[in-house]
């Protein structure tokens, strides 16, 4: 079996007295993809600000490939390529296509007061980019993000994450706002991704999707992980039991 | 607008989609409507003439100087209210310098700048640090330094109208003529093309947009969201600098207490132009259409004889007109895109 790309071993992380995260250890593999299950609180979105540099744990190892790291920004975790895909899917809607896929890594061509934007080449790749991920509506690479539908944006923010070298991918709740038809592309996506052998962390709250592509399951309740297992271990029943169990055991509040 | 159909995938862009792409499209036949409208009333007082085009073109630069830039930061998602009292306080200091205690000329512009870049810093820090609305910050910081323009320019010289003294070489720069057209629209053009190919053309042009656009967004993928903030509000203050030392030139005084109207005219002017209030959106050639809009209008109702009193409610009217036209004519390009699945 390959190594894990990332490791986090007994990680938590507190804030103030409230213990967001107890102790969570999680694998991540290139070519696979490790759900993340659980109930608002119960520690998700601790555990991918931490994996993509935005807080660090108080205590606990992150490892990447192998080694011990300490990311100490968002722009630093993405330079080990680790890329994450936000709810909001860090797109801006009254800008283009290209504009978007390029934000904060633009190419330019000249030099000194006359360094311009290369906007053929942005429009070029960008389209190149968004179609091979199979999205053929957009036609145009000039055309306002605003255009697209929700699964077409995660596309894009998936296809950009991709193509400035992110061998980790976080999807935080990328089908959460769209429908049947909208999150089966983006599940489409997480399979050709992994096929690429990208590693994948995928937080959900839908048993299904998670069921459809996961590799690896980890269910956290309370910050702790309540669970883990491997795709086949646990039938669809079981896993909603665990899902539903943790908001039973939900008494209080821990507000990551 | 509504009427043709949207031809089956992969599609070509059609007429009416590719005239939705032009931004501007909205200001621009309000332009061209409201100058024939002038036309036809004011023209036979001359409107039309040499003198009539100067008129108008000479308020839309003076005002376009600031509504330039107040633009970008508009479209950036910021406010900047405190140009009106960075013009005054600019002119009273060249005034002051030159006239009262008599430096030369260049050192006073010197100082007037440097209260812009200082104003700039200032809005720029507050709003960055405190995260509170720009619109406050700035409304804040225009009263407290006209307020203290006014204070400080009559305890030293006992008046706000101070005199400025002759130096020679500034007049070619800021009051030169041709026929009636001041020299101030070629420093409206060069504001014009730096604007546009700033945020046309370069990398900072796109984090403009990005931060107004989405700031968290921006900040994830590496735009230095609070160095954009803090560039283009020193671009804004130091524009109105500008103007404030251009005005002591060209009247030869200072009065502490001019400049107020640009407070709300350029944020006017960048609106009528297509900048969307919230920020994210708008272009230069808009804005300086919103600054020609409010020249004509302007200087066009002084041409019909009709009584001036009327000139707000006009531009009020023109204003709502102008928003409702810009945010059906965006509604429309952001829809047709997702109704052709």
């Amino acid at each position: 079996m390959t190594a894990p790309l990332m490791q986090l071993e007994a990680v938590s992380r507190s804030f103030g007295n409230n213990l967001a995260l107890n102790q969570v250890s999680i694998d991540v593999y290139p070519g696979e993809v490790h759900c993340l299950l659980g109930d608002n609180g119960a520690g998700k979105s601790t555990l991918i600000k931490i994996m993509s540099g935005v807080i660090t744990p108080t205590l606990g190892t992150i490892r990447f490939n192998g080694e011990p790291v300490t990311f100490s920004s968002p722009r630093d975790a993405q330079h080990y390529g680790i890329g994450t895909v936000h709810q909001d899917v860090g797109t801006i809607p009254l800008i283009s296509v290209a504009r978007n896929f390029f934000l904060g890594n633009e190419p330019t061509k000249g030099w000194g007061p006359f360094r311009r934007l290369d906007h053929k080449t942005a429009n070029r790749i960008a389209l190149e980019q968004i179609r091979s991920m199979g999205i053929r509506r957009v036609t145009d690479a000039e055309q306002l993000v605003g255009t697209m539908s929700g699964g077409e944006r995660q596309a894009l923010a998936i296809a950009r994450a991709l193509y400035f070298g992110a061998r980790l991918l976080i999807l935080d709740e990328p089908t959460a706002a769209l429908g049947v038809k909208e999150s089966k592309v983006v599940i489409d996506l997480i399979k050709k991704a992994r096929d690429d052998g990208i590693a994948l962390v995928f937080i959900t709250h839908n048993a299904t999707h998670a069921l459809s592509v996961g590799d690896r399951f980890t269910v956290l309740i309370q910050g702790r992980s309540a669970a883990k297992f491997l795709r086949g271990e646990k039938s669809r029943e079981e896993v909603l039991n665990l899902m539903a169990g943790g908001e039973q055991f939900e008494t209080a509040d821990h507000g990551d | 607008m509504e009427t043709t159909l949207e031809p089956a995938r992969p599609r070509k862009l059609g007429l009416v989609e590719r005239l939705l792409r032009v931004t501007w499209l909205g200001p621009a036949i309000a332009a061209i409507v409201i100058y024939i409208f002038f036309g036809i009333f004011g023209g036979a007082t001359g409107f039309l003439s040499v003198a009539g085009t100067a008129g108008w073109l000479n308020t839309a630069a003076e005002l376009g100087i600031i509504a330039v830039p107040i633009g970008l930061l508009m479209i950036a998602g910021e406010f900047d209210l405190s140009t009106g009292s960075v013009v005054g306080a600019s002119a009273i200091i060249v005034a002051l310098g030159s006239g009262f205690y008599g430096l030369p000329v260049a050192l006073t512009i010197a100082m007037a700048l440097a209260l812009g870049l200082l104003v700039g810093v200032f809005n720029a820090f507050l709003v960055n640090f405190t995260k509170l609305p720009s619109f406050i910050v700035t409304l804040a910081s225009n009263f407290i330094l006209a307020g203290s323009a006014l204070g400080l320019s009559r305890l030293i010289s006992g008046s706000s109208n101070v005199s400025y003294r002759d130096a020679g070489w500034a007049e070619p720069l800021f009051s030169s003529k041709w026929n009636f057209f001041n020299v101030s629209i070629l420093w409206w053009l060069l504001a014009i093309l730096i604007a546009a190919w700033v945020l046309r053309q370069t990398r900072f042009g796109n984090w403009i947009l990005a931060t107004g656009g989405n700031a968290d967004a921006a900040r994830r993928a590496g735009v230095p969201v609070s160095r954009v903030k803090l560039i283009l509000f020193i671009w804004t203050a130091l524009s109105a600098s500008f103007v404030g030392i251009m005005s002591a030139v060209m009247y030869n005084q200072g009065n502490a207490a001019q400049g107020q109207g640009y407070v709300f005219q350029t944020a006017i002017a960048a609106v009528i132009g297509g900048v969307l209030l919230q920020g994210g959106f708008g272009t230069v050639t808009g804005i300086v259409l919103g600054c020609i809009i409010y020249g004509i209008v302007g200087l066009g109702l002084f041409y019909t004889g009709w009584p001036t009193d009327w000139l707000q409610t006009f531009i009020g009217a023109l204003l709502v007109i102008a928003v409702l036209t810009n945010n059906l004519i965006r509604n429309v390009a952001l829809n047709r895109g997702k109704s052709a699945r």
